[in-house]
């Protein structure tokens, strides 16, 4: 029991099957509070289906997920209390095209956290003026460049005070040059104590920012520990050729 | 530019010559153009358009208030809701497979048949329903098409930061939803206007029913043309303005016209 009460967010042979296609098999994970894992890992070895799965967007078929010692993973609880202490960030970065930056940040604050206006609106500015974009609050998210709307992105997922961040891809869809900036954010988030979940395709930011890094192959869990044991002292065969593959290009 | 307009006059001189030498125009312009006749009735006719306006003027509003539940009844994922969805399933596909003219013949003879007093009795009231009942077959259509076109990662950003199916619903999908529909609206808006004009098959007297009453009344043709020209003088600004909310849509999304 002592190992589990530091766990911020636990999973324990999580099985997810799209129809006959398994995606997660029977995966375990823990991240202790204030920690930075990042998952690496080829495309469709469940990087972004665990995110997910995490996030109650998808059902798992087996197992179970903790979120403080609490199994959020029941079926049939409302999803809703557990989204609002866990932020997702995603690749196509998916702001509110029809509302303003300000208004997609408050928007959450606001509905479900019945903030009043003046003040979520308050709080977003400040927010958004901490991560550079002060002024782009009025702006429509078609007006930004892709860094911008990520980081825009974060803001909002951060207006709601979350505990665990899950950011999913979140550079793959950016231009190299836009890289730079969204990765500084999440620097600062990392320099704040953030407890995140990161599902990255970015190997020297895996290895500067994560405390532990997990490879996935196939749904399940096949090597973890700190990237300096991961990516110096790959143990498993398929974890040597996948960041040889990855480093060599 | 200059093309343009070169061709277009030639184009209405010639028609201007040469329709008045046919061999029947003295006919056709005396029952269908005479201007006499069209200033005698053009007043009762704008009196009796008034009903017109205001059969559409109450449908409008209901129309897309029914078409938006239905639209959303049709969305639900919830297997207790089931028998919710089939409900608007079955309701979409009735309407939309039922001339308009036969629902109005059958809701507006058929309730007032019940023999309910008045005012339930009106063939006006059971009329508009009817049309109600068609129109919002047709627009929930268009409802489900937006809710639809709006991408699901919308709804996960939305549902990720802890907003209820409802509350993404009204704030993220329907907003997006409507914006992308409204052109399209806008022409069910214009048929509606128009098709105000069959309730008068069942009895009330609008513009329609009224230049038919002044037609045989003077034996002449115009008060037809005079009716036609007032439902211009309402569907080609809407038309216009159809258009334009279409082009706008198109230069924010970005997307260019074709030509």
């Amino acid at each position: 029991m002592a190992v589990e009460a530091l766990a911020k967010l636990e999973l324990q042979a999580v099985t997810k099957a799209f129809g006959d296609r398994t995606v997660l098999a029977g995966l375990d994970l823990s991240v202790r509070d204030g920690e930075v894992v990042c998952l690496i890992g080829a495309s469709g070895s469940g990087k972004s289906t665990l995110l997910r799965c995490v996030n109650l967007l998808e059902p798992i078929d087996d197992g179970a997920i903790f979120l403080d010692d609490v199994d959020i993973s029941v079926p049939g609880r409302d999803p809703d209390p557990i989204r609002q202490r866990i932020g997702m960030v995603f690749q196509q970065f998916n702001l509110f095209p029809h509302r303003s930056v300000l208004a997609n940040v408050t928007m959450a604050p606001r509905k479900v956290r019945r903030r009043a206006r003046p003040e979520a609106e308050a709080e977003a500015r400040e927010l958004l003026a901490r991560f550079g974009l002060a002024d782009k609050a009025d702006d429509y998210p078609d007006q930004l460049s892709g860094g911008q709307q990520q980081r825009a992105a974060i803001v909002r997922s951060l207006a709601m005070r979350p505990e665990v961040m899950l950011l999913d891809e979140i550079t793959s869809a950016l231009d190299p040059e836009l890289v730079g900036e969204v990765l500084d954010v999440v620097r600062e988030l990392k320099q704040e104590g953030m407890t995140m979940l990161i599902a990255t395709h970015e190997m020297r930011f895996a290895r500067e920012i994560a405390d532990q890094v997990a490879f996935l192959h196939e749904g399940q869990l096949l090597e973890h520990g700190t990237p300096d044991e991961v990516f110096d002292a790959p143990r498993h065969e398929r974890t040597q050729r996948f960041l040889h593959r990855v480093t060599s290009t | 530019m200059l093309i343009a307009a070169v061709s277009t006059i030639v184009v209405v001189v010639a028609i201007a010559v040469l329709v008045p030498m046919a061999p029947g125009w003295d006919r056709v312009e005396r029952s269908f153009f005479a201007g006499d006749v069209f200033t005698d009735v053009f007043d009762d006719l704008l009196g009796a358009f008034w009903l017109d306006v205001k059969i559409f003027a109450w449908s409008a509003p209901t129309i897309v208030a029914l078409a938006l539940l239905i639209a959303m009844a049709r969305g639900v994922r919830s297997p207790a809701l089931f028998p919710l969805r089939l409900f608007a399933a079955v309701y979409t596909d009735v309407f939309r497979g039922v001339p308009v003219i036969l629902t109005i013949y059958l809701i507006g003879f058929g309730v007032p048949g019940l023999g309910l007093p008045r005012p339930w009795n009106s063939p006006l009231l059971w009329g508009s329903v009817a049309l109600v009942l068609a129109y919002s077959a047709y627009v929930a259509e268009v409802f489900r098409a937006g809710i639809e076109s709006v991408h699901e990662s919308q709804r996960a950003a939305a549902r990720s930061l802890g907003m209820s199916s409802r509350q993404t619903m009204f704030s993220v999908v329907l907003p997006q939803a409507i914006r992308r529909v409204v052109p399209a609206l806008m022409n069910d808006f214009i048929s509606l206007q128009k098709d105000v004009a069959l309730v008068s098959l069942i009895g009330p007297i609008e513009l329609l029913r009224q230049a038919e009453v002044e037609k045989s009344l003077s034996g002449n043709f115009t008060p037809y043309v005079a009716a036609a020209v007032i439902f211009l003088a309402v569907t080609i600004p809407m038309t216009r303005l159809a258009d334009y909310l279409l082009a706008r849509e198109r230069r924010r999304t970005g997307a260019t016209a074709v030509a």
